[in-house]
């Protein structure tokens, strides 16, 4: 039986209604995915930022102690 | 130090091959139901979403014991992740069902149906786990009552299944049962496939935000120890263990 002859049969709804719920259904799933995703790369972004940050304060640190190293007098 | 993000990529790789496969499986493999026709397509999604939501809530109460026997605020952040996680696969077999009740029923909702409302009784009663945390400021007393709630609604997560599947069924369908259930081998196939991969999914997301949360907390860790305490920023009420 193809197809097409299977979905004739199918009694319970009409084939243009039923395959507009199921398309509705599958993109709703993959919207919560998508949704989901974009949060956690917002969350990524932070955490990327902190880092930077992270990483020019301890660079600014290290200069300053450098700096303070060679303003001591040498004994 | 835990690394969560170790195996993620092969889990992720694993979950999408085995989603593709459902899909595949669901519109090209399994017959046409005989009494609802294509619309039965939805129940390759809904229904794994749904356990694999149920089972997340019961993994989260697991955990929260974990966490009340041991102290280990780790087990704290696994299971709010967990809880969290399977909030979101609800709301999606929420949607995905009020969707199928539409285009089968008629209604977008029965709250005669014991199956439907025993859900929403639950996701409302997960829905006050943030809330809950939320409340409470001081993180220990936070992490130790967000367990002792994890533990308690997570066990009346199978209590309440037991309790529908001994009910009356109104309209919602008895398709998988003890007994082997009324699923022909090529809709058994496609099911199992669907559900295995919707539980990959959930294990994917919960690693991949535990790996998240862990590597901000490092993040955070790290400034303190090299620029001393006063360069990290107090944390801010939340809900979320830190």
């Amino acid at each position: 039986m193809s197809l097409g002859a299977v979905f004739a049969v199918a009694p319970a709804l009409p084939l243009h209604s039923a395959g507009k719920y199921v398309a509705g259904a599958y993109i709703v799933f993959v919207a919560i995915l998508l949704i989901y995703v974009g949060i956690m790369a917002t969350r990524l972004s932070r955490t990327e930022r902190e880092l930077a940050e992270l990483r020019r304060d301890v660079e600014a640190q290290r200069a300053a102690r450098d700096a303070d190293r060679e303003r001591e007098p040498v004994a | 130090m835990t690394t969560y993000g170790r195996g993620l990529r092969g889990l992720s790789l694993a979950a999408a091959a085995t989603i593709t496969a459902a899909l595949a499986l669901t519109f090209f493999y399994a017959p046409l139901d005989a009494n609802q026709g294509f619309i039965q397509k939805i129940f390759y999604l809904h229904v794994p979403l749904a356990i694999t939501a149920l089972c997340g809530f019961v993994f989260g109460g697991v955990l929260g014991a974990m966490y009340l026997r041991t102290g280990d605020r780790k087990w704290d952040i696994r299971s709010y992740v967990a809880i969290h996680m399977a909030l979101i696969f609800g709301i999606g077999t929420l949607l995905t069902g009020t969707i199928w009740a539409k285009a089968s029923w008629g209604h977008w909702w029965v709250w005669s149906d014991p199956t439907l409302t025993s859900f929403l009784i639950v996701m409302l009663l997960f829905a006050t786990y943030q809330p809950l945390r939320f409340s409470i400021e001081d993180p220990e007393r936070q992490s130790r009552y967000a367990a002792v709630f994890a533990v308690v609604a997570g066990a009346f997560v199978p209590l309440n299944f037991i309790a529908v599947r001994a009910a009356q069924a109104y309209v919602h369908p008895r398709v998988l049962t003890l007994t082997g259930g009324n699923l022909p081998g090529a809709m058994r196939l496609t099911f199992l496939v669907s559900l295995v991969g919707i539980v990959l999914l959930y294990v994917t997301l919960w690693k991949y935000e535990m790996a998240a949360k862990a590597t901000r907390m490092q993040v955070r860790a790290l400034r303190r120890t090299l620029l001393g305490e006063d360069s990290v920023a107090p944390l801010k009420r939340s809900a979320a263990p830190s």
